[in-house]
C-alpha cells in the first residue's frame, strides 16, 4: 500500500533521515518505535509532504507521492494525527471535525461519518459545541483521531497518540485504534510506548538516529533481547 | 447635547474607516504574523481608483448612486489585485525567512507604492467629488449627522457583518481560522495555505479600498500620502483592540475614532493625536495583548 524507498530528509542543513525504507501492506497495523529524536515524526512528516524527502521515493498504491503537496497527499487518503494533537483551540469540536472533512463534498456521507465518530467517542457528541482548547488531553486526542477519520483515510498515521495521557485513557485509545483497523483502515503507528504499540501491531520497525535498524513481526520484536533492553525496560 | 452627538457621530465615522483598514492588518497578522506596512498604500490606491472611476462616470453622465456603487466595486477589485500581487512578489518568497525580512520588504513596498502614485498621478492634493447624495429624510438630524457620515457608518456595519458571517460559516472562512490557529494542522487537513493567504489579502485590500473611496468622498480631497497616516492610525487601532482579533480591530477603530473626535471637540484639535497615542500607551501598559487580544495558553 505504502512503500518508502531509501528516503533522506533534512531540516535545513541538518539531516534527520538516512536511507529510510519501509513497507506497509493494506489492512496492517505497522508500528515505528524508537527513542526521542530518532526521526519517527520526521518520517511521518515526509510521508505527508510537510518535510518532503530530498532523495528517495515514496509510493502509495503504486503511484509516486514524494513530489506532491500536502493537500494532494491528504486527497489520496493518507491522513495524519500529529504529535501534540494540534487541535484548533478556538474552533468548536464540530468545526474541528468539519476541518477533517475539508476536502470532501459528499454531505450525506460526511454526516454518516460524523455519526460514526460520535459513536466511537460519545463524549465528543456531548461536547460538540465546546471550543477545542477547553477539552482535556484525552478528549483532545479523541478529537484529533476523529478529525482524521472524517477525511475517510485509507492509511491513518498516528504520531504518539498515548503521549501525556492517563493509563486508562491510553488503554481506551489503543482499543479504538484496533477497532478502526478492523473496520478496514490501514494504520501506521509511531510510538515511544513500545510495549503497547507492539501488542496491537502486526509488524514493527525500530528506528535509531534517523535509520531503520530492525524490522520484524511484532511478537518477534517483543521478545527480541535488544528491543527489550532498549525500549521495553526489561 | 447636539454638540456631543455631533462629536459622537463624527468619531463613529472616523472610527468606522479606521476599523475597515485595521481589519486588513489584523487578518494578515493573524495568518502570517506579518505587519503589512503596505496596507495603508492599498487604501490610498483604492481612493485613487475610486476617483478615476468617478471621473469616467461623470463623463458618461451616470447618476450619483451608480457612480458611488461603481467606484466602490471597481476600487475594491483593483485594490485586491494590488494586495494579492504585493503578497505574491514581496512576502511569499520570504515566507521562511527570519521575521524581520518580510517586515522590511513591506516597508519597501509601501515606499514603492507611494512613489508610484506620486509619479503616475501628482504630489498635490486632488479634489474628490462628493459621491453621496443628500437624503431628504436626514433633514431633521443634519445638525449632528450628515448623509456621508450615515452612509459610511451603515456601509461599514454591513461590510463587517458580512465579513463575520463569511469567516464563521463558509468553508474558506473556516480554513482561514484554522490556518491562523495552526498552520501545520491546516496543511494536514488538506487546506491549500497559499490560497488562504491570498484570500486574506483580497479581503483585507477590498475593505481598505472601500474605506478609501468613502473617506475620499467624505473629506473631499486625497493625495499619495493619505495611506501613511491612515495606515498608522489603523495599525494603532488593530493593536489597541488586540492584533489578530477581528472584533478587536473594530472595537479598536471605534475607540480611536471617538477618542480623537472628543479630544478635538472638547480640548483642542492640536491634541487629537496625543490623546489617541496616550490611549494606546495606557492600553499597552495594562493589557499588553490589546483589549480583546489573547495571551497564548497551551495545554500539554
Amino acid at each position: 500500500m505504502l512503500e518508502i524507498r531509501s528516503i533522506c530528509s533534512f531540516y535545513g542543513k541538518i539531516q534527520a533521515l538516512y536511507d529510510v525504507s519501509l513497507k506497509i501492506e493494506p489492512g496492517e497495523i505497522i508500528t515505528l518505535i524508537g527513542a526521542n529524536g530518532a526521526g519517527k515524526t520526521t518520517t511521518l512528516m515526509s510521508i505527508c509532504g510537510i518535510v518532503p524527502p530530498r532523495t528517495g521515493e515514496i509510493f502509495f498504491e503504486g503511484e509516486p507521492i514524494h513530489n506532491l503537496t500536502p493537500e494532494k497527499i491528504v486527497a489520496k487518503g493518507i491522513v495524519q494525527v500529529p504529535e501534540g494533537r494540534l487541535i484548533f483551540p478556538r474552533m468548536t469540536v464540530l468545526e474541528n471535525l468539519d476541518m477533517g472533512a475539508y476536502l470532501r463534498n459528499d454531505k450525506e456521507e460526511i454526516k454518516k461519518d460524523l455519526e460514526y465518530v460520535f459513536d466511537l467517542f460519545p463524549i465528543l457528541a456531548e461536547r460538540q459545541d465546546q471550543l477545542g482548547g477547553t477539552l482535556s488531553g484525552g478528549e483532545q486526542q479523541m478529537l484529533a483521531i476523529s478529525r482524521a477519520l472524517m477525511a475517510r483515510p485509507k492509511l491513518l498515521l498516528l504520531d504518539e497518540p498515548s503521549l501525556g495521557l492517563a493509563p486508562l485513557v491510553i488503554k481506551q485509545i489503543f482499543e479504538i485504534i484496533q477497532k478502526i483497523n478492523q473496520a478496514g483502515t490501514t494504520i501506521f503507528l509511531v510510538e515511544q510506548n513500545a510495549h503497547q504499540a507492539l501488542k496491537i501491531a502486526h509488524r514493527g520497525y525500530v528506528m535509531e538516529n534517523g535509520r531503520i535498524v530492525l524490522a520484524d513481526k511484532a511478537e518477534a520484536l517483543l521478545t527480541n533481547e535488544q528491543v527489550k533492553k532498549a525500549y521495553l525496560g526489561l | 447635547m447636539d454638540y456631543f452627538w455631533d462629536l459622537f457621530f463624527s468619531g463613529l465615522t472616523r472610527g468606522s474607516i479606521y476599523a475597515l483598514i485595521a481589519l486588513g492588518y489584523t487578518m494578515v497578522y493573524g495568518i502570517i504574523e506579518l505587519i503589512n506596512f503596505a496596507h495603508g498604500e492599498i487604501y490610498m490606491l483604492g481612493a485613487f481608483t475610486g476617483l478615476i472611476v468617478a471621473g469616467i462616470c461623470s463623463v458618461l453622465g451616470l447618476s450619483l448612486i451608480s457612480t458611488l456603487v461603481l467606484a466602490i466595486v471597481i476600487a475594491m477589485i483593483y485594490a485586491s489585485a494590488y494586495g494579492v500581487t504585493v503578497e505574491r512578489i514581496a512576502y511569499r518568497p520570504l515566507r521562511n525567512a527570519p521575521r524581520l525580512s518580510p517586515l522590511i520588504s513591506a516597508i519597501g513596498m509601501s515606499i514603492f507604492l507611494q512613489n508610484y502614485v506620486l509619479l503616475a498621478q501628482t504630489s498635490k492634493f486632488v479634489p474628490f467629488p462628493n459621491l453621496i447624495p443628500d437624503f431628504a429624510f436626514m433633514q431633521p438630524f443634519e445638525d449632528f449627522i450628515g448623509p456621508s457620515e450615515l452612509v459610511i457608518i451603515v456601509v461599514t456595519a454591513v461590510a463587517m457583518t458580512v465579513l463575520t458571517l463569511f469567516i464563521k460559516y463558509t468553508k474558506i472562512g473556516k480554513a482561514m481560522r484554522a490556518t491562523a490557529q495552526n498552520r501545520k494542522m491546516a496543511l494536514l487537513c488538506g487546506v491549500n495555505v497559499d490560497h488562504v493567504i491570498s484570500m486574506t489579502f483580497i479581503i483585507g485590500s477590498a475593505l481598505a479600498a472601500l474605506g478609501g473611496v468613502l473617506i475620499g468622498s467624505y473629506m473631499g480631497q486625497i493625495n499619495f500620502f493619505i495611506g501613511f497616516i491612515a495606515g498608522i492610525k489603523a495599525f494603532t487601532a488593530a493593536v489597541l483592540g488586540g492584533i489578530g482579533s477581528i472584533p478587536g480591530a473594530v472595537l479598536g477603530g471605534l475607540i480611536l475614532g471617538w477618542t480623537e473626535s472628543f479630544a478635538t471637540g472638547y480640548v483642542s484639535s492640536d491634541y487629537q493625536d496625543v490623546f489617541a497615542f496616550c490611549l494606546l500607551v495606557l492600553i499597552l501598559i495594562f493589557r499588553p495583548a490589546g483589549i480583546l487580544g489573547r495571551t497564548n495558553t497551551k495545554k500539554v
